[in-house]
């Protein structure tokens, strides 16, 4: 059996991978799939204790941290939206004047 | 006893290439019956044309050789300035999760052979229904992606249209599973089989619709509009967007989604089956032979029992299919506004009346 | 799980992670998500977690990154232009990144071989995973953040409504 240090070991790697494409890249979509990305790593660093522990709270913990996700996600992309409208561009270096 | 590995795996090997194949020999078929039917209704004759030194056999030929041999051998066009990744993944993104669906869908009981017990389910998981939901999830992408690959702008439309519709329909699909869930308490699809098996009353079949009638309208309502059949086909309505979100494609790709259309009437048909009308029960038929109320029995052996479960579940499958081919081409197409309403307003709230009101009565039953 | 397969899916979500993060097409970067959410579904699986395997693949890879797909086909978004950030920016972003991985990595080695619990090597209990299981403890312990959570997502929906709606002026 895998020991749960490798479980963490890929979740840290994903983790940092996510990080990077929230530094790195400027569209907001990609910023926010990054985001996500982050998030599954932790959702695997809980599911990889939930066993490890034998405790089923890790598995709910997961399932929390999935709704949250939607709910988020689905304002963010309202927001993306919203702005795109205005602005015509989810670039975010040129997403920078609080007020037209 | 537990059987050995080379046991589990072969048996799954061969369940899994079976129902693979029937499958798509079915699929090929309901082609071939909804040409000859949509003809029938129309009072037309159909295809006809061609034939081998003149046997046309009803149209067979045409359907279930020329056309798959057309369609093989025609040149794949594809447009200029697409991305040809997607162009060429969209179709098997569309036909895989409907052909894996059928993984958790049973056809019989169990087969005997030796000591060993073959569950005749190809993947007997414990979340087996979940694992259907999923994978009507997973069906939303090749839609989505065969509409925006193609470089077009009404097949992008076509494709976000069937694909709103297509997430719309998923929950109103999940909340009839729900109440069923409700009922037998448990996901696995084997198990649901297994317990529609008694009779109520000595002559009705315990069937799941005798619990769930409203759940039954709502799954069949809901499946139909997954599989963006008539009279829910406005993403691919072929009056208007010649065909929606597939128009550009041609050739093996276009057949790969013409194919997934008949697969997912498979499905829906399967599904209600074995959610709702027993799976492969016969009634009085047990595991060892029909036990009559009388008391009469009529022991059989074990694989003439699995070849009647079979042959019960095809003969349900067969029924479900050919009343889809009838919904198409009786009902006339809905305006998507239209369509949208009865998922969201008429569907959905209906879903969770009934929900609830399973439950209540499930927690009034056990308090009895 | 065994070492050999465990490390194919660690690879095949590490290249596709790292696909989300590197292709220039939005589009390509949300379905490179969509495998790696596949594949942590896999994970998933052989970690005892079959109802968590399920909704991640029917509520992540097939509900929200659906929304997300949307998104990007109705804003109509081509491919990313090279970007003409400046190289600092470049570096800064890379350097945090690596100090991060580092820290991060440190201080799994630092957590030692002995982790509490029983271990991976011990079987779980039948039903561990199972939605019963969850659902049994979703509904007792964590009734209030589940309630909660349900005002979360209301708060959700309407704030998406009103943030997506066109003004009628």
């Amino acid at each position: 059996m895998v020991p749960t240090t490798y479980y963490i070991g890929l979740s840290t790697i994903l983790f940092t991978i996510g990080t990077m494409g929230v530094l790195l890249r400027r569209n907001a979509i990609v910023m926010f799939l990054s985001i996500e990305l982050m998030l599954n790593a932790a959702n695997l660093a809980f599911v990889a204790f939930a066993r490890q522990l034998a405790s089923i709270d890790g598995q709910v913990i997961v399932f929390f941290v999935m709704t949250v996700a939607a709910a988020e996600a689905a304002v963010g992309l309202a927001i993306i939206i919203a702005v795109f409208r205005h602005r015509r561009t989810i670039n975010t270096d040129e997403l920078r004047l609080l007020r037209w | 006893m537990v059987e050995p590995l080379w046991l589990i795996l072969s048996a799954a090997a061969i369940k899994a290439l079976i129902v693979t194949l029937m499958v798509l020999q079915l699929a090929g078929s309901l082609g071939w019956v909804e040409r000859k039917a949509s003809a029938l209704i129309q009072d037309r004759i159909g295809a006809n044309r061609a034939g081998i030194f003149g046997f046309t056999g009803l149209g067979l030929v045409n359907t279930l050789m020329a056309d798959p041999l057309k369609f093989l051998t025609k040149e794949d066009v594809i447009p200029g300035n697409v991305d040809h990744l997607f162009h060429t993944l969209a179709p098997c993104i569309h036909l895989f999760p409907a052909l894996v669906t059928f993984a958790v869908i049973p056809f019989g009981d169990v087969l005997l052979i030796g000591d060993y017990t073959i569950n005749l389910q190809v993947a007997p998981l414990n979340i087996g229904i979940l694992f259907v939901l999923a994978m009507v999830s997973l069906g939303v992408y090749g839609v989505v992606l065969g509409g925006w690959a193609s470089n077009n702008r009404w097949s992008l439309l076509g494709g976000i249209r069937g694909s709103a519709q297509m997430i719309s329909y998923e929950l109103a699909m999940g909340l009839a599973v729900v109440a069923m869930i409700m009922t037998y308490g448990t996901l696995d699809l084997q198990q649901m089989a297994r317990a529609q098996g008694g009779m109520i009353l000595g002559f009705i079949p315990d069937w799941g619709i005798c619990y769930q009638p409203i759940a039954f309208l709502i799954f069949l309502c809901a499946g139909i509009a997954e599989s963006k059949r008539v009279p829910f086909d406005l993403p691919e309505s072929e009056s208007e967007l010649v065909s929606g979100f597939f128009t550009e494609y041609s050739g093996t790709k276009h057949l790969m989604f013409f194919m997934t259309d008949f697969v997912e009437v498979i499905i829906v048909a399967g599904l209600i089956t074995t959610l709702f009308f027993g799976g492969w029960q016969v009634p009085y038929l047990a595991r060892d032979g029909f036990h009559f109320p009388g008391g009469a029995t009529l022991l059989l052996p074990n694989l003439v029992v699995a070849i009647l479960q079979i042959v019960a579940f095809s003969v349900k499958l067969l029924f479900f299919c050919w009343l889809q081919i009838m919904i198409r081409w009786t009902l006339p197409r809905f305006r998507y506004d239209q369509l949208m309403r009865l998922g969201w307003i008429t569907l959905l709230p209906l879903g969770f009346l009934n929900a609830i009101a399973t439950a209540v009565v499930i927690l009034a039953w056990a308090q009895h | 799980m065994s070492y050999p397969l465990f490390f194919v899916l660690a690879a095949l979500s590490i290249i596709s992670a790292a696909g989300v993060v590197l292709t220039r097409h939005p589009v390509r970067s949300a379905m490179c998500l969509v495998v790696t959410l596949f594949l942590l579904a896999v994970v998933f699986v052989f970690l005892d977690a079959d109802f968590v395997a399920a909704l991640q693949v029917v509520v992540y890879a097939g509900a929200i990154l659906v929304v997300f797909l949307f998104v990007i086909m109705l804003l109509n978004l081509e491919r990313d232009e090279p970007e003409t950030h400046s190289q600092r920016r470049t570096f800064t972003g890379l350097t945090v990144t690596c100090l991060l991985a580092l820290a991060l990595l440190y201080l799994l080695r630092q957590s030692g071989t002995v982790l509490p619990g029983p271990g991976m090597n011990t079987a779980v209990p039948p039903g561990f995973g199972s939605i019963e299981a969850v659902g049994l403890r979703l509904f007792t312990h964590y009734l209030l953040q589940f309630e909660i959570t349900g005002l979360l997502m209301l708060a959700g929906v309407i704030g998406a409504v009103v943030l997506a709606k066109r003004k009628v002026s």
